[in-house]
């Protein structure tokens, strides 16, 4: 398992979110209220709208398109929708605040 | 001891036990019954093999009667076994076991049999249909030792069948003699946009192909078609049509049509001999959906039960494509025969398409294709026959009157208590809620062990569970009372005075002091929240960007595949050779797919980058158009007197200058003003939310209109002299709006809400209108160009950049 480095978190706004692209997939990667960092494809499973581009609120983003809910730990859309999008682990080194995100 | 009378049943399907369960209800132990099924299986759901194929659910979890059901019934249950033979003089069926039971009534259920063309090669290994669990084992199988598909039929069914197949890892291809899918229920715009969402998932199309034989040794190894061509296949499922089983009805002298003719009672021409199900065929029609099938089964179980009930008397069907990521709906007389009309609607931004059918001033059919959410409502109109005149247009946008797209909750709680929410089953809301508030069901499980509601093909869990979820709370049966969202039982007037009250200053604070069940809020009430605040503290409030919609957030509107647009102020449509240039050369230099001249005289740039926004801001040099707030939008002008021969003012001159005096402010919805130079009204000043019309020696102002879903013409507020009173009027109206109207709220619907009287009533003192106006300039005083803002300041253009990955470490 490798990990790479892609952010600090002073990039990623509270409630915010940035992207990366890792080969041909997109990554957003969400800031919550207490700092923590959470990664998920950036791909809505209903019909693929920028999960990064929604507003967060608490572990979940609503996504922009059509206001889906999907959570942030798990990436599986809210009831009554059905559907999930890739999770990604991150770490978060507390001294840097460099942002990891770890790979298979 | 009474002698029972003897009910033998052919058929272990869907309908047929459906008819038994209702008569076990009716008349407990007035029969003996026997049932003889030629599958191996107790009766399941067929509708969700696709299901079952597209992983969705698992063979075991489809049985619908188990087989101790059955046995608690006592039920004598020949599973396996195919009758042969019916004697209807001795009154004996026959299994090909040689098993022989006596009947005193017999009930024909024996469904459908899949059409198999008939291909030279068609009996090939590897050739099936999709219609029962043996096809869908086999697909399975199949899929763990071949890859490559095909299907025969771009139907309802065909397409479910290329989905599950898709889902098993196969490589499908469906090949379809028509020049597009489901020719059925969608025409050709529709069908295109149903097929780029099954491209996307995978799935390729051979479209008007003419099947001509099928190659292969013993297996299957192809189609070839008449054209020459051909395609390679492990597996073929022929899912070209059903034709109802009639050959047993047939050799025992039944008589029959295309199905087994029967009268409104389920009887056929033979006595105690009935039949029910897609088998039957009624006044000329045999069903191929569970619903019909249903309601004949009651009738049949009533007739049998000795208990009066009128008759069949034959149904409209509705039918949805049971495929995930595309919402397919038809219902009624949906090809839109001679003797209709239709209306139709087209979004190929959000691939939306909706075509009602409509016969005098009823509603006769109806497709809905990518938003299906309006299906219940417009099938029930169907079926009720009632008059939709005026309503047309209406029920095709399938919009409330606040504007927005309605919320599902609200669908929900606008549905009539009648209207049917399971068709399938036909359940209506208010069968739901009764189950809900007086039978303690608290789960969509209970709810469908109940009423069956979402027991058959599922396609209405949502609903049910959205129906729980409003009604069902802890204090189920009292009257909930409404908040702005679900996070809150706030309304709008209590969070505004609380707010007040107790000085909360953000967002977090409102929603922690006021008591929110969602402690971080939903997209519902964080916006509105932000807006309310803004405009209580003008001074003091720091905008939260994270509380706002993403448009709000990247000043553009986002589009269907995640690129914006832009569109620059153009005040009262007024530009010039420079700024078109600037703007030519800006869209050039960043290859913009489409300019396009609004419905608001501007120039919008579509299908932008996101990492490109801010570079094109730059470049252009003009402010934000707000095309995608909750803001003043445009200001529309004609000529005016400047040019036209029938102008009385300058109307170009007042339009811009409203423009310029109210452009950043931020509203409840979005606004939209216009300036007419006289009462030709070639800027359609009528239909905005403030209208100003020239006259001779003065200005009309009009209030409240909308050219929107519901259009609505302006209320004449006042006229005046001067444009200094146009000012003065239009922006202490817009403030009076801000103060009261609540957040995504057009001026229409706040109007109609309030009445034109009162909002007369708060401008009509010059003192309170200089108050108001004065509070606008407080508010206006604190805007700035955003796209400006973004452009200078890192910390906020960072967000529109793609961040860079390292190389990876080892960890
Ligand atoms: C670009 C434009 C269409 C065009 O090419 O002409 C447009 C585009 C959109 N309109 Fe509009 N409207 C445009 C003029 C209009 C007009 C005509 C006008 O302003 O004179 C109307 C009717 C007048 C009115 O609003 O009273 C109009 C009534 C709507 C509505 C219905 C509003 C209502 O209250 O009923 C919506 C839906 C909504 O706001 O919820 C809407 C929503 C939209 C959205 C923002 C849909 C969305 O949320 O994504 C569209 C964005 C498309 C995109 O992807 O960029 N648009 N829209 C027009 C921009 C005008 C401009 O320069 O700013
Ligand atoms: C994949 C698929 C998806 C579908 N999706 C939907 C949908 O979304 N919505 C919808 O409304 N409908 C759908 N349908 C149609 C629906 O399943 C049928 O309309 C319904 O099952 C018909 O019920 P029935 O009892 O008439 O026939 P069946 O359910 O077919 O039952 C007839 C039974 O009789 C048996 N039989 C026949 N002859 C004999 C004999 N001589 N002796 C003993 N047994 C015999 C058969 O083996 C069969 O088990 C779908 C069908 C399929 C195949
Ligand atoms: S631009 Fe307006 S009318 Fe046109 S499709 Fe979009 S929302 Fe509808
Ligand atoms: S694409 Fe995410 S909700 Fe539709």
């Amino acid at each position: 398992m490798g990990k790479r480095k892609v952010a600090t978190t002073a990039e990623i706004d509270a409630l915010g979110a940035r992207t990366v692209k890792l080969g041909d997939k997109e990554i957003a990667l969400f800031r919550l209220t207490d700092g923590e960092v959470l990664a998920l494809e950036n791909r809505c499973p209903h019909k693929g709208g920028k999960l990064s581009e929604g507003m967060v609120c608490g572990g979940t983003v609503h996504c922009p398109l059509h206001d889906w809910r999907i959570d942030l730990r798990t990436g599986s859309a809210l009831e009554p929708d059905e559907g999930c999008t890739g999770v990604y682990g991150v770490e978060v080194d507390p001294a840097s605040g460099a942002v990891y995100l770890l790979e298979e | 001891m009474t002698q029972k009378k003897k009910l033998v049943m052919v058929g272990n399907g869907m309908a047929g036990v459906r008819t038994i369960e209702h008569l076990l209800k009716l008349a407990p132990g007035a029969y003996e019954i026997t049932v003889f099924g030629a599958e191996p299986h107790p009766n399941y759901n067929r509708i969700l093999l696709s299901s079952v194929l597209a992983g969705g659910a698992d063979l075991k979890d489809i049985v619908l009667n188990d087989w101790d059901w059955y046995e608690e019934n006592g039920i004598r249950l020949f599973a396996g076994h195919a009758v042969e033979k019916i004697d209807t003089k001795n009154r004996v069926v026959i299994s090909h076991k040689g098993t022989a039971v006596k009947y005193d009534a017999l009930i024909l259920a024996t469904g459908s049999n899949p059409f198999m063309l008939p291909l030279p090669g068609a009996d090939k290994e590897g050739v099936i249909a999709f219609r029962d669990i043996q096809d869908c084992e086999t697909m399975m199988e199949t899929s763990r030792s071949y890859r490559k598909a095909v299907v025969i039929g771009g139907g309802l069914l065909g397409l479910e069948a290329a989905r599950g197949l898709l889902h098993l890892g196969m490589d499908v291809n469906v090949v379809h003699i028509h020049p597009y899918l489901m020719e059925r229920q969608l025409d050709e715009t529709a069908s295109r946009m149903l097929q780029r969402e099954l491209e996307a998932q995978g799935m390729k199309f051979l479209l008007q192909k003419h099947s001509e034989s099928i190659y292969g040794r013993k297996r299957v190894k192809g189609l070839r078609f008449t054209d020459g061509t051909d395609v390679e296949a492990d597996l073929i499922v022929m899912a070209v049509g059903i034709r109802p089983n009639v050959a047993l009805a047939q050799a025992s002298g039944i008589e029959t049509n295309r199905g087994i003719v029967v009268n409104d009672y389920m009887e056929t021409n033979i006595d105690s001999v009935y039949a029910v199900g897609e088998c039957a065929e009624h006044r000329g029609i045999a069903y191929g959906l569970v619903a019909p099938l249903y309601e004949q089964g009651a009738v049949l179980a009533k007739r049998l039960a000795g208990v009066e009930t009128a008759g069949y008397a034959g149904s409209v069907t509705s039918t949805k494509l049971k495929v995930s990521g595309v919402d397919v709906f038809s219902a009624g007389a949906y090809e839109g025969p001679p003797g209709t009309r239709s209306l139709r609607y087209q979004d190929e931004v959000e691939g939306v398409y909706k075509k009602i059918v409509i016969r005098g001033d009823r509603l006769a059919g109806a497709v809905l294709f990518g938003d299906t959410g309006d299906g219940a409502k417009l099938f029930s109109l169907i079926k009720s026959g009632e008059s939709i005149q005026g309503r047309e247009k209406e029920l095709l946008l399938g919009f409330s009157p606040s504007g927005g797209a309605v919320s599902p909750e609200s669908r929900l709680e606008a549905m009539a208590g009648d209207e049917i929410v399971c068709g399938c089953n036909g359940v209506s809301k208010d069968a739901i809620l009764d189950a809900i508030h007086n039978k303690g069901c608290g789960t969509v499980g209970a709810i469908k062990a109940c009423t069956k509601a979402s027991g058959s093909c599922g396609g209405c869990k949502p609903q049910v569970e959205g129906l729980l979820k409003l009604y069902g709370g802890e204090n189920a049966g009292a009257p909930v009372k409404e908040g702005i969202c679900g996070c809150t039982s706030l309304d709008r007037d209590e969070i505004v005075a609380e707010i007040k009250r107790m000085e909360l200053r953000s967002v977090r604070e409102v929603m922690h002091v006021l008591g929110w069940s969602q402690p971080e809020g939903c997209s519902k009430c964080r916006p509105a929240l932000n807006y309310y605040l803004g405009m209580l503290w003008p001074e003091e409030y720091q905008d939260e960007k994270e509380s706002r919609f993403t448009n709000e957030r990247y000043h553009a509107n986002i589009q269907k595949d995640g690129t914006y647009s832009v569109v620059p102020r153009i005040y009262g449509g007024v530009t010039n050779p420079a700024e078109l240039k600037k703007i030519a050369e800006t869209a050039e230099k960043f290859g913009v797919p489409l300019v396009k001249i609004t419905g608001g005289q501007r120039i919008d740039l579509l299908g932008v980058k996101k990492e490109d926004l801010p570079k094109m801001w730059e470049e252009l040099g003009m402010p934000s158009g707000y095309a995608y707030g909750k803001a003043l939008r445009t200001v529309k002008t004609c000529v005016g007197n400047t040019f036209c021969r029938f102008g009385t003012q300058d109307s170009i001159a007042m339009g811009i200058r409203l423009e310029k005096e109210f452009e950043r402010l931020n509203t409840p919805a979005k606004v939209k003003l216009a300036v007419s130079g006289c009462p030709r009204n070639c800027a359609e000043a009528t239909i905005k939310d403030f209208g100003v019309v020239a006259i001779d020696g003065g200005w009309e102002l009009h209030v409240g209109g909308n050219g929107g879903v519901h259009v609505r013409a302006t209320d004449l507020l006042c006229v005046v002299k001067t444009e200094d009173e146009v000012v003065e009027w239009a922006g202490a109206f817009l403030q009076y709006y801000r103060e009261n109207a609540q957040w995504n709220e057009r001026t229409s619907v706040w109007i109609e809400r309030v009445g034109l009287d009162s909002v007369r009533k708060a401008l009509e003192k010059p003192e309170e209108r200089k108050a108001l106006y004065g509070r606008i300039r407080v508010a206006l005083s604190r805007s700035a160009d955003p796209w400006e803002q973004i452009i200078r300041n890192p910390e906020l253009r960072k967000n529109f950049e793609t961040l860079n990955a390292a190389v990876p470490a080892q960890g």
